[in-house]
């Protein structure tokens, strides 16, 4: 018998294994695909002081760093978040086909297990414990854990089967389509923001440079007011702007925008990143929500092995600890994003307007709303208390 | 069985097998095996979530005689 099952190699997953195995648990991880970090669904940026709370920088998964943020009103209006100072990058770029190997690799020198090419299909809750079935290239089989960790992504089974409902609405999800464009002008020390109801509804669009003259450039809109698809806007966006750029990888995904849910356990089970949808509503970032709700899943799962105690009531400290860390943030930009939503173009630009050609400094959504509310206080009275 | 004589097909030369059509759908009638995405025509509503997702364009809803 396992201590642990993990479902699911991503970051959350392979964090919550990782720790878990640390902890002294036995610890299985399966990835339903057969290659950890591949097909990618995602942008790739991430903040460099806390990816370095959980992993040491190796280069070999950094593409590119910045120094901040360019964000383009609809009229093209521009604000800046940087830090003033050369050489102080704040945001790398990674390469999460290379990243994700590397944080499955740290699991397994922890001592957990991972098979690949193999999903889980049920579980089974049965005096105390639970059976999960899992199949593989058309075998099928059972192995039985105290606890499954769920970080299956944004189309999670494993909270469905637990009896958390993860389903999300229309109005709860970025569809996202991006191109690694090569060829393309740019200065490759920021990462750009466009916003617009026309040109990316409920969402935006990003360039993180991933090199020279090379960028993950991609979009996210929100299927309960998009009038096409992602990959429409996307391509309306390159062919005006990136005429000469050359599509290299084409990426899609979903990402969930609903903010903190109410639990992210039942018995014997804990649903980590994506799956819990621990992903940002403002941002869309998710990477480090996933590698610290992973950490608090395989400390929680410790706990509870020493305990031999499963249930969702002692699952609860799971809650907790990610809640208390980044629920709180989850449910102010979600605050954030209802509002931002139900501006037209006309305010967004006015809103940025207030603040062009600026430099705000830290590249943050709790700094640059500061700044915003200051410029603005009657458009963004109601929200003002979220921040102060 | 298809419902009102409808049903909800993939194009495979669009899809991008992210996985976004099965986090809307609440009847759990679809499931990615890799980058093979199924349809069960049984548990799907037809509620056309997942067409309204789909970053790639690659879902419709056709008379369910075609095929």
């Amino acid at each position: 018998m396992y201590d642990v099952v993990v479902v699911g190699a991503g970051p959350a997953g392979s964090m919550a294994a990782k720790t878990a195995a640390e902890n002294g648990l036995n610890v299985l991880m399966v990835e339903k695909r057969q290659e950890i970090g591949v097909p990618v669904r995602c942008a790739e940026g991430v903040s460099k002081a806390e990816l370095a709370n959980f992993v040491e920088i190796d280069k070999k998964w950094i593409a590119a760093e910045v120094v901040g943020a360019k964000i383009y009103a609809p009229n093209g209006a521009e604000i800046v978040l940087a830090e003033e100072h050369a050489g102080n990058e704040v945001g790398y770029i990674l390469e999460r086909k290379i990243f994700d190997r590397h944080l499955a690799r740290l699991a397994v020198k922890a001592g957990a297990d991972v098979i690949v090419k193999t999903a889980a299909i049920g579980l089974e809750r049965k005096d105390g414990t639970v059976k999960v079935k899992l199949k593989r290239m058309g075998e099928e089989w059972e192995v039985e854990a105290k606890i499954v960790v769920g970080a299956d992504g944004v189309e999670s089974r494993i909270g469905k089967l637990a009896g958390i409902d993860t389903t999300l609405k229309l109005s709860e999800i970025e569809s996202c389509t991006q191109y690694l464009m090569s060829n393309i002008d740019f200065d490759p020390d920021y990462t750009y923001f466009w916003m617009g109801n026309e040109i990316a509804p409920g969402g935006y669009i990003w360039l993180f440079p991933k090199g020279e003259r090379i960028a993950n450039v991609g979009i996210g809109v929100m299927p309960s007011k998009a009038k096409k698809e992602a990959k429409e806007y996307l391509d309306d966006f390159v062919d005006e702007r990136f005429k000469d750029g050359k599509i290299v990888e084409v990426v899609a995904g979903g990402v969930p925008v609903r903010g903190e849910i109410e639990t992210a356990v039942a018995d014997n089970v804990m649903l980590a990143g994506d799956a819990a949808h621990h992903a940002d509503p403002i941002t869309g970032g998710g990477i480090i929500n996933a590698l610290k709700a992973g950490k608090y899943a395989g400390i929680v799962a410790a706990e509870a092995v020493e305990k031999k105690n499963y249930s969702a009531e002692f699952l609860r400290k799971y809650d907790e600890l990610w809640k208390n860390d980044f629920g709180k943030t989850l449910r102010r930009n979600k605050i954030l994003q209802e509002k931002i939503l139900s501006m037209d173009d006309e305010t967004l630009n006015k809103l940025v307007g207030s603040l062009a050609g600026k430099n705000l400094g830290e590249m943050s959504v709790r700094n640059i709303t500061i700044h915003l509310i200051k410029a603005n206080p009657r458009l963004l009275w109601d929200i003002k208390d979220l921040f102060f | 069985m298809s419902k009102n004589g409808k049903r909800v097909v993939v194009d495979r030369y669009k899809c991008a097998y992210c996985g976004a059509c099965i986090a809307v759908c609440k009847f759990n009638a679809n499931e990615l095996i890799e980058t093979f995405l199924i349809i069960d025509d049984e548990k799907c509503n037809v509620c056309k979530a997942c067409v309204k997702t789909c970053p790639m364009g690659a879902l419709a809803v056709i008379e369910a005689c075609e095929s």
